[in-house]
């Protein structure tokens, strides 16, 4: 046999040695072994030799014999390796479980999203240690147990796997600790200079912490500059609240005290970032009308007999999982009285809003009136004229209604409210202030306090400023925390060609986006969900941030990049935020009072106080200056979702229909019906917009209800970095917009190029084509006739067999109409709880769209200035459900519940049941939709919700898991499932309480008696499929006075 | 031997004929050496096969992918698959039709181009068949939807109209398949005894299941014949009633109506006799069987054309009739729509190509053009299959709710599967009239028979060989 020598056995390394060798620093920097750093000779062989110590054997030529016993044995060996058992391994339990910790059960967790400066509250959902899902905090003031459509996308956003996963310097990986140095002597140069030299520019900054650790610098380096850019901040608000009451202060709005709303082009619905969530309940809660006539006929099964409902006393368990924690008793729709108010004293809040472009504030107006962006202004100096605020002057041509609207105002006193839009002038907003004020409706319907940012600033002026301060060379060292300004700062700012001119660039972000291209170091950041970090809500309530699993890419906060500037060396997230606390709480008892906050998701007592504002008449305040006329007028937006492009990557947003537009994956520049005709451009078509000297290509939509003579750009897309998803896709509308004209500009020219430019839209059709799957009445034709909804319905309820007896559960859905404010919330928070796979644009476009759960729009009346409607439309669970009768292998059947099931396992994909599904809300997996490869992804997904595969409908299914979780606990306490206890993701998401679930067999439900009002209808009743989900019809309020015809 | 040469639209068989010549006239388009084939059956056959291979790269490349490669989307799941499903089921009905009713029926002129009819039917089914199994999302469980003991005791659910189809199917290809081999036992067995090759008469030896054309053979072959023509008699009008079913069940406007048996049942055996002129036209002549085949054969095709379409005349008006007269606004529109939407363009060629054009079969002189019925019965086929297309694409792709209208656009990849079942068809064809006895010998020696006014009229006494 071939003698193989054993290794040669280590000879000791001196270890003595090497300790002195290191010491001097004389040896290798890094090294891999102690063999190594001592240079022996063996290692030096072992490095020299191919094969190392055995060379010699391998090189003797093979003789006969040697490659016999070699087969030989190998053969035995072959043999012998199948016969060998596998070696035994242990799984341990935990020999101690971790408190509260349930493999399969969820935790949440409080903490909260930061957005736009402020924050909204969420309790995120913790599987085995993944945040898989964000749902609001009902103790949160902004969120009230509700969120909006960014706080669900969060998750993915977090899974991201096209996240910045390393430190890099020039695009090569490096270290933090480099960077750090990198840092830490730019400060010591500039600490020279008293930090001449060093800028931070961060986004709108509302966290104590951060706030604490920026005074920190700005003391100690007195020339260092703190510069804030955030491209829809709050600064036309500040300005107009400067211009008014002398300071930038903080209007909290009171939607639920107000009885007449005018939006002055203010979306505050959805707009508002975070606040919109806390508006848009508060708008909503006037509009759940109950009255105290029931529907005449029922259907025939009757209620059960016998039924013992359970407790109505609300109950709170240690909060761990849906069931137990939706029962927690806040957040629920109002409780919904047996008997509501008799018919003819219903009421609800009448809204005015004027706009260029339908939001979905607009939608849920009773008068919409279609203003230019530039001329809102016009329009509220006319009101301001008109309800008696001083120094206003009505110019030009005031608008017909005006006078309508000020009597309707003045007879709503201290009832009223007046929202200016956050889009638009100083002016604006300070005559909304003044009249607010000369209402009466300061101290009741708003309340003002200091602003929730740490610093308000004109975050142009400060943009400006540093980029100034860039090109004469006064800047050495910038540190960007968050942002994107090299995508998004204004197009005459020339923001890069000064980013050239800085010495030390180090950009924290968590992508890898244009910024960063231009940046030496680039840090990734820690998303808020892998982060320690403080933030404040809309009215100043601080949130302690907590992270839910360990940074998954070592990505640094904020703060902990400004503690390496602050102090002497890096602090973690956790101390800084804790010690800021310890030092600022007041309590006494600190641990005790740090649990309090973390458990419940606020701080106590950090809501600011109201202010004492007084809006004095801007007289001085100068008219608008008109712009070069001529031309379309152009208006930048944000993207309904995608925002203003931070969000590009995110397939979820990405594929979110746009409320308005019903599309998705793109920006198309949006044109009204009558410049349409008149500039010879329909839907799809490619237009060239030529506006301050540069043009643009980009696809068009005809979009009804839009302000002639207006185009709207939205921000966001067009990116060039940042992820897979988000570059190359739509168009960059940055480019057009400069610090002189942010939000509209006028002198746009639009000429039609040849071709098609393709969208994915999700709804081919706008109107109803008087088929009436909304129904709509005002409050006095629905006072005349209660039944309005169902009046002309045939029922056919009539059968010869019995009807099935459901003996315990019997599920049922009541979607609300009128407080549906179109967010599409419920959309998102459905794809995060089921995990509903993106299917892109492509396949969106074909009509693939695999939602759940979609928020049909339709427009009823004009084209010009259409109302418009929204409907939820999910799986109605039909009694009689067509889908059932069809399926071959029955993959789609009913429980004893009442749920129409679909069985994956057992389908086989004929997808008869979606042509025999009336309401087309079933999704086929044409494709291998689901993303089944990458890993990141796989931390994400609902562990309760199959993924499925390709070849298999799919659809809404009230989120049976949640329903399972509920009866499982109610089982263990052998008891019902109580009332609320299961609340499906969209119902728990929707801001407006819009839609209720529960068990019809109770008919102490809240679902039972919403079914019971007169105002029930369903969709499609007259085919017989008798639904679930039933719908609320929409009531409007307008004003006699300027209704029309 | 008598020249080939069509004797006109009065008789079924061409003058001169007797036992001997009928049968080397059908034997011999077998017994050809290759290369002596007719050209042109050589290129329709290339041109069959290549077509068929779109279909394996059609199908590989459907497996692979899935059903997304096809253009089906929400709401319009079911496209051309289903469209060439109900076509190809469609165009099997002439062949049942002509076997078994007209056996029935004792026509003269069923006799020529039976055998024929029933392969067509045959491949038909076939690639009929295909469909149902590709078009699902998972097709490696087809068999879910069979009646089989799975262990977990689950079963097809039996209120769905497509188990009852997979059952309809299923009886409909197994019967025919019965049906032809029994009419080709006798003729095999003549190849049998005719065949000079060794390895002929090995192939045609087992094929003929030991046929010796005695008495006894006959007498219970005859009797074997008729049941199985009578089983296969309410298939005619079975299977396209239970096809019709898949739509008329669903609550869907467009399929929702009682009126789709009969109706589908008529379009069938006019689709199948299109299809069966379409083929025999251009086969009699490249084989030389004009006097087999004669104009009495093609016009007797083209008088069922005629009549059956008018029954599909009037299902097309009673469908808009009570589409309208229902006052059901959903039924309403979808015929509206059919006319003036955005797949107007279907129904006005549907009806160019079913009705409007057809109607020049009254014509005699029409009927006699052997060029004008070839070229109608594309049109018909083209608008039997674009009828399909109405009630499937068209239907779903605007229902209910206006919020989920959608538009179908085909692929390359649904074409490339339906033109690869067209090759699949046609190259089973070519191969069947080239390798197969196209023409049953047997009842041709019975024509000859009765035309020679021979003593013994009834089957039983025909004559058992040729020689």
């Amino acid at each position: 046999m071939i003698q193989i020598q054993p290794a040669t056995k280590n000879k000791s390394v001196d270890l003595a040695r090497l300790r002195e060798k290191l010491a001097q620093s004389g040896g290798p920097e890094y090294w891999k072994s102690l063999e190594e750093l001592a240079e022996t000779e063996e290692f030096k062989r072992f490095v020299e030799d191919e094969f190392a110590d055995r060379s010699e054997e391998w090189l003797k030529p093979a003789n006969r014999r040697n490659v016999l016993k070699l087969m030989g044995a190998s053969f035995a060996l072959a043999g012998l390796s199948a016969c060998t058992k596998q070696p035994r391994e242990l799984i341990v339990p935990y020999v101690r479980q971790p408190e509260e910790f349930t493999p399969g059960k969820p935790l949440f967790f409080a903490s909260a999203m930061p957005s736009g400066g402020m924050g909204l509250g969420v309790l995120v959902e913790s599987h085995l240690g993944r945040p898989t899902k964000i749902e609001g905090n009902p103790d949160h003031p902004t969120s009230l147990g509700r969120t909006n459509i960014w706080a669900h996308a969060a998750v993915l956003d977090f899974w991201d796997p096209d996240r910045a996963r390393a430190v890099t310097h020039y695009g090569d990986i490096g270290t933090w600790a480099q960077c750090k140095a990198e840092i830490m002597s730019a400060k010591a140069n500039a600490a020279l200079r008293k930090g001449a030299g060093l800028r931070i520019l961060t986004e709108a900054v509302a966290s104590p912490t951060a706030a604490d650790l920026l005074n920190t610098i700005q003391k100690t380096f007195p020339q260092a500059k703190w510069h804030q850019y955030e491209v829809v901040s709050r600064a036309g608000g500040n300005a107009g609240t400067a211009a008014a009451f002398g300071r930038p202060v903080n209007a909290l709005y009171h939607f639920e005290k107000a009885d007449v709303i005018v939006s002055l082009d203010s979306d505050f619905l959805t707009r508002l970032g975070p606040a919109s969530v806390r508006y848009a309940k508060d708008f909503t809660s006037r509009r759940h009308v109950m009255t105290d006539v029931q529907k005449k006929e029922q259907p025939k099964e009757n209620l059960q007999e016998g039924y013992q409902p359970g407790p109505d006393a609300p109950f709170r368990n240690q909060a761990s999982s849906h069931a137990e924690r939706d029962t927690a008793g806040h957040g629920l729709p109002p409780q919904v009285k047996a008997s509501g108010i008799p018919v003819d004293q219903v009421t609800q809040p009448r809204l005015y809003a004027v706009e260029p472009t339908p939001s979905n504030t607009g939608a849920m107006a009773d008068h919409r009136f279609v203003v230019k962006a530039s001329e809102v202004e016009d329009f509220t100096r006319a009101l301001a004229a008109a309800v008696g605020v001083g120094g206003a002057a009505a110019g030009g041509n005031a608008h017909p209604a005006i006078p309508a609207i000020a009597k309707d105002l003045q007879a709503n006193r201290g009832k009223c409210l007046v929202v200016p839009g956050e889009f638009q002038t100083p002016a604006v907003h300070a005559l909304a202030h003044a009249m607010n004020q000369a209402l009466g409706a300061v101290g009741n319907t708003v309340t003002y306090t200091d602003t929730p940012e740490a610093n308000p600033v004109d975050h142009i002026a400060s943009l400006r400023e540093l980029v100034n301060d860039m090109f004469n060379g006064q800047v050495d060292t910038l540190i960007i925390l968050g942002g994107n300004p090299a995508y998004n700062a204004p197009a005459d700012l020339n923001f890069i060609g000064a980013l050239n001119k800085v010495k030390l660039r180090v950009h924290v972000s968590t992508h890898l986006d244009e910024t960063a291209m231009y940046c030496h170091w680039h840090v990734p950041e820690a998303h808020f969900l892998e982060s320690w970090g403080d933030i404040r809500a809309h009215d100043g309530t601080v949130t302690v941030i907590q992270p839910l699993i360990e940074p998954l890419y070592g990505g640094k906060t904020y703060t902990e990049v400004l503690s390496v500037l602050a102090g002497e060396s890096e602090r973690t997230a956790h101390d800084l935020v804790k010690s800021y606390w310890a030092a600022n709480s007041g309590a006494g008892n600190f641990d005790a009072w740090w649990q309090v906050c973390l458990h419940n998701g606020t701080v106590p007592n950090t809501a600011l106080p109201a202010a004492n504002a007084t809006a004095k008449a801007p007289a001085g305040m100068p008219a608008q200056q008109q712009q070069g006329g001529g031309g379309l007028e152009i208006i930048f937006r944000p993207d309904p979702t995608i925002f203003d492009g931070r969000y590009a990557n995110n397939g979820w947003l990405q594929e979110l229909p746009k409320p308005l537009l019903r599309l998705t994956w793109a920006n198309p520049v949006l044109i009204s019906p009558k410049t349409a005709q008149h500039l010879g451009v329909g839907s799809m078509d490619v237009i060239e917009i030529d506006y301050n000297g540069r043009k643009v290509k980009a696809p068009a939509w005809v979009q009804p209800g839009q302000a002639d003579d207006t185009l709207v750009a939205f921000l966001g897309y067009g990116r060039t970095g940042g992820g897979k998803i988000s570059a190359g896709l739509g168009v960059d509308m940055y480019q057009f917009r400069t610090t002189n004209a942010l939000w509209h500009g006028s002198g746009a020219q639009v000429r039609k190029l040849s071709g098609v430019w393709n969208l994915a839209t999700v709804q081919h059709a706008q109107t109803m084509e008087e088929r009436k799957p909304v129904r709509v009445a005002t409050l006095a034709e629905f006072q005349k006739e209660p039944g309005f909804a169902t009046e002309e319905v045939i029922q056919r309820w009539d059968t010869l067999y019995p009807d099935y007896h459901y003996e315990g559960y019997k599920w049922g859905m009541s979607i609300d109409l009128n407080t549906c404010i179109g967010c599409v919330t419920c959309t998102i928070a459905c794809y995060a709880e089921n995990n509903i796979p993106v299917v892109g644009m492509e396949e969106t476009g074909k009509g693939r769209w695999m939602g759940w759960i979609r928020v049909d729009r339709y427009f009823h009346g004009g084209v010009d200035d259409p109302e418009v409607f929204f409907q939820p439309v999910t799986c109605m669970h039909c009694e009689n459900a067509p889908c059932e009768v069809v399926c071959p292998v029955g993959a789609t059947v009913h429980s004893a519940e009442g749920l129409n099931q679909m069985v994956y396992n057992r389908c086989v994909g004929t997808r008869y049941c979606s042509n025999n599904c009336p309401y087309k809300v079933r999704r086929f997996n044409f494709l291998l939709y689901s993303d089944w490869y990458t890993q990141s992804l796989y931390g994400m997904r609902n562990p309760d919700v199959t993924v499925r595969s390709r070849g298999v409908m799919e659809k809404c299914t009230y989120c049976i898991q949640r329903i399972q979780s509920a009866k499982i606990l109610a089982e263990r306490e052998d008891r019902r499932v109580r009332d609320g206890e299961i609340t499906p993701a969209c119902a728990q998401a929707c801001p407006g309480d819009a839609i209720v679930f529960g068990d019809i067999n109770d008919p102490h439900s809240r679902v039972a008696q919403l079914k019971a009002q007169i105002r029930d209808y369903s969709l499609l009743e007259d085919l017989n499929t008798r639904p679930r989900t039933t719908y609320l019809a929409r009531l409007r309020n307008p004003n006699p006075e300027l209704e029309k015809g | 031997m008598p020249p080939a040469v069509d004797p006109g639209p009065d008789t079924v068989i061409g003058p001169g004929h007797n036992f001997l010549t009928v049968t080397e006239r059908i034997t011999n388009t077998v017994f050809w050496p290759l290369r002596r084939t007719n050209k042109p059956w050589f290129y329709a056959l290339g041109i069959s096969f290549m077509f068929m291979q779109l279909l394996l790269v059609g199908a590989l490349w459907l497996f692979y992918k899935g059903v997304g490669v096809w253009g089906i989307i929400i709401p319009v799941a079911w496209g051309f698959a289903i469209v060439n499903f109900v076509w190809w089921i469609g165009i099997g009905h002439a062949g049942t039709l002509i076997s078994a009713i007209l056996l029935l029926l004792k026509q003269d002129w069923r006799t020529s181009i039976n055998r024929f009819s029933e392969a067509m039917t045959l491949f038909a089914v076939a690639c009929a068949g295909m469909f149902p199994i590709l078009h699902l999302g998972r097709p490696w469980l087809f068999y879910w939807l069979l009646p089989y003991p799975a262990s977990m005791w689950v079963w097809p659910q039996p209120r769905s109209p497509l188990v009852w189809d997979v059952f309809a199917v299923s009886t409909y290809g197994t019967i025919s398949l019965v049906f032809w081999y029994t009419g080709l036992v006798p003729d095999l067995a003549t190849m049998r005894d005719k065949a000079t090759k060794r390895w002929q008469k090995v192939i045609f030896g087992m094929l003929a299941l030991g046929w010796r054309g005695s008495a006894k053979h006959w007498s219970r072959y005859q009797m074997a014949y008729l049941l199985l023509g009578g089983l296969a008699t309410p298939l005619v009008v079975s299977v396209h009633t239970v096809v019709s079913f898949d739509f008329a069940i669903s609550i869907l406007p467009g399929w929702h109506t009682t009126i789709f048996p009969p109706y589908f049942v008529a379009g069938a055996i006019y689709s199948g006799f299109a299809m069966v002129l379409t083929l025999i036209i251009p086969a009699r002549k490249w084989f030389h069987l004009e006097d087999l085949i004669t104009m009495r054969h093609v016009e007797c095709c083209a008088k069922v054309m005629l009549g059956t379409g008018l029954i599909v005349a009037y299902g097309y008006a009673m469908e808009a009739f009570i589409s309208w007269y229902s006052g059901n606004p959903y039924e309403r529109f979808m015929y509206w729509n059919r006319i003036t939407g955005p797949y107007g363009w279907s129904y006005a060629m549907l009806i160019t190509c079913n009705i409007a054009i057809p109607q020049l079969l009254w014509i005699r002189r029409v009927r006699l053009n052997l060029l004008m019925v070839w070229l109608l019965s594309l049109v018909v086929n083209v608008g039997m299959w674009l009828e399909r297309f109405v009630i499937v694409v068209v239907s779903l792709h605007r229902d209910f709710l206006p919020s989920s209208w959608g538009m179908y656009y085909p692929t390359v990849w649904d074409w490339a599967v339906f033109v690869g079942t067209l090759g699949f068809f046609s190259t089973l064809m070519w191969l069947f009239v080239r390798f197969l006895p196209s023409i049953s010998i047997f009842e041709e020696r019975e024509v000859v028979h009765h035309l020679s006014g021979g003593p013994h009229h009834s089957p039983e006494m025909a004559p058992a060989q040729g020689d």
